[in-house]
């Protein structure tokens, strides 16, 4: 009892001495740290926030002199002057359609490909692998001349396929892809080849329901990517009625001249989607990102 | 088992192929016709005749082709580093934090990077407008006068960098973030009982554990931003494009507005060259610094 007492005493001051020495002084560091994160991380959403606010405001307030960080009065007439003046249902269409295309296309053509590359062995492997390994550091940018003259060929032009098909070069979903397909252990497909189910079922069946994660967290990021592309939507797409969002908003003018809280409200609704989709699904987006990079998370 | 081979083989083949296609018609052969409408005179859409080096020859000497590379140049500049090195400033910041406050105020600073690029471009315009941007309060206390940013030259690249930096750098700060978390803690409480101060933690543990990650990020954001276009095409909307050029709006204008497809070919076999040769010369260089 009194030994242990002793101990008990002995340590306490070294403890204390230590924590005077980390915790304590790192907590006023530690504090000041935290609020200036607070502070940056308010000052860096800011944009958002003002732009939101701005949107909500009567045209007369957002003129106003003053600076107002809550509207005066609330309002979504500018919400309702976009929707009724300008064509952002069909643009939403639009862009639904395509970036749901890119998405589909490129995860079922990168997935079957990762499997054959992963599971099975064929002439041409190692140079299909190595043609992707290499198209990774490729600016897709710089065909976008070829990649008009293309779609013009093919009278793709101003239409759903012609936004579609550019986009479709990922050649990072197939690298995940393989990765994830190499790491599922073998037993699952000796024990599957023995009762002689086909490839076909073994990729749908075993691989395909293993790395589900995986797919989702692709799947979003390759569909946020196609909403917010802009560079080809906008060369491939000259007719207003076949913009996407993200391009209609800055194409087409309404006939009132500047309305500052009605272009606003036209961005906020083209990010919307989005934006609520990265908010339900933000560990899936973080997780995407990383694999996407290189870093398996 | 010879048929089972065979079959194997033939069952890959018929999985490959819809990639393989889309691959070789998407991508291969685009960039095959690219090489080779560089040779010649013809326009957008049409053919044209074989001309030989003359589009290089004549790129050379194209004074708007040269201030294109140096606006990139100047742009890859002001983003590339800086943009680095708030992200890990950011995430030295965010990780220090966890649980629920920690998802908060990375969303804070990741939300811009999910936006549309027009949806960002609306935003700052907005800021930095003239009569009734929130910005103008700032800049005319620096400035003595409210200040058309995007109007005023030598003020448009940093401006637009500034924006470009806002919007992209919640990527960043997640690759700093997923790198910080797998450095030990071990390491920094022996730091801690050493007494090392903040400063010193920083530069012997954290900067060259962190290292590889910088690195990784550096190399994206070079060959992101090589590529740059919607912001500076956006942001110079209504102005006057020329001095701002940057060399994808320059094939652009040459091939959509000028409609000289050849030429804008030879300027995207320029900037297709000068990605890949940055791309594997700062993978090498990179690699190297990291074995050290």
């Amino acid at each position: 009892m009194s030994v242990a007492e002793n101990q008990a005493t002995a340590v306490r001051p070294a403890a204390a001495a230590r924590d005077e020495r980390t915790g304590k002084k790192f907590d006023v560091g530690g504090l000041i740290l935290t609020l200036i994160t607070v502070i940056c991380a308010l000052l860096w959403a800011f944009p958002i926030y003002w732009g939101v606010i701005t949107s909500l405001k009567p045209e007369s307030q957002v003129i106003a002199d003053t600076v107002e960080f809550l509207p005066r009065t609330w309002t979504i007439d500018a919400y309702w002057q976009v929707l009724v003046n300008t064509m952002i249902g069909r643009w939403y269409i639009n862009s639904l359609v395509t970036s749901l295309g890119v998405t589909a296309i490129t995860l079922v053509t990168s997935a079957l490909t990762a499997y054959a590359l992963s599971q099975l062995r064929f002439p041409g492997r190692t140079f299909l692998w190595f043609l992707i390994l290499a198209s990774f550091m490729v600016p897709l940018t710089a065909l976008i001349v070829n990649h008009f003259i293309l779609m013009a060929q093919l009278s793709l032009i101003n239409t759903w396929m012609g936004v579609i098909l550019p986009q479709l070069i990922h050649p990072v979903v197939i690298i995940v892809y393989k990765n994830f397909f190499d790491s599922v252990p073998k037993e699952y497909r000796e024990a599957a080849k023995m009762d002689s189910a086909s490839e076909w079922r073994i990729f749908s069946r075993i691989y395909l329901p293993m790395n589900w994660g995986v797919t989702t967290a692709l799947a979003i990021v390759i569909f946020i990517g196609a909403w917010n592309n802009f560079l080809w939507p906008f060369l491939a797409v000259s007719r207003p009625e076949m913009m996407n969002v993200a391009v209609g908003i800055t194409q087409v003018n309404d006939a009132f001249g500047v309305q500052y809280a009605r272009e606003l409200a036209g961005a906020i609704l083209a990010a919307l989607l989005v934006a609520v989709l990265y908010l339900i699904f933000q560990r899936r987006v973080t997780q995407a990102i990383m694999l996407s990079a290189g870093i398996k998370g | 088992m010879i048929r089972n081979r065979r079959g194997e083989v033939a069952v890959a083949y018929l999985l490959i192929l819809p990639f393989v296609l889309t691959y070789g018609v998407l991508f291969l052969w685009p960039t095959l016709q690219m090489v080779y409408l560089s040779f010649t005179d013809a326009p957008l859409i049409g053919a044209g005749n074989w001309i030989g080096l003359e589009n290089y020859i004549e790129m050379f000497d194209d004074r708007r082709f040269w201030t294109a590379v140096r606006n990139t140049a100047y742009f890859v500049a002001l983003t590339v580093i800086p943009n680095t090195l708030i992200g890990l400033g950011i995430a030295m910041m965010v990780s220090r934090l966890k649980g629920w406050q920690q998802s908060i105020i990375l969303a804070m600073f990741f939300l811009p990077y999910i936006l549309p690029v027009s949806v960002v471009y609306r935003i700052w315009n907005w800021m930095f407008n003239l009569q009734f941007g929130i910005m103008q309060y700032p800049l005319t206390a620096i400035f003595g006068e409210p200040t058309a940013v995007f109007r005023t030259q030598w003020m448009f690249m940093p401006a637009v960098a500034f924006v470009t930096i806002w919007w992209t750098c919640g990527f960043n700060i997640l690759l700093f973030l997923s790198g910080l978390r797998s450095i030990s803690s071990d390491i920094y409480e022996a730091a801690a009982l050493d007494n090392a101060n903040r400063w010193t933690i920083f530069r012997r543990i954290t900067w060259p554990l962190i290292w590889p990650v910088t690195a990784l990020v550096l190399t994206i954001q070079l060959i992101l931003q090589l590529k740059i276009f919607d912001q500076v095409y956006l942001f110079v909307q209504g102005g006057r494009p020329d001095p701002s050029m940057v060399m994808v709006q320059y094939i652009y204008s040459q091939a959509f507005q000028k409609n000289e497809g050849g030429y804008a070919a030879a300027i995207s076999v320029a900037l297709f060259i000068i990605v890949i040769v940055f791309s594997v010369l700062q993978f090498q260089f990179l690699r190297a610094r990291g074995e050290k």
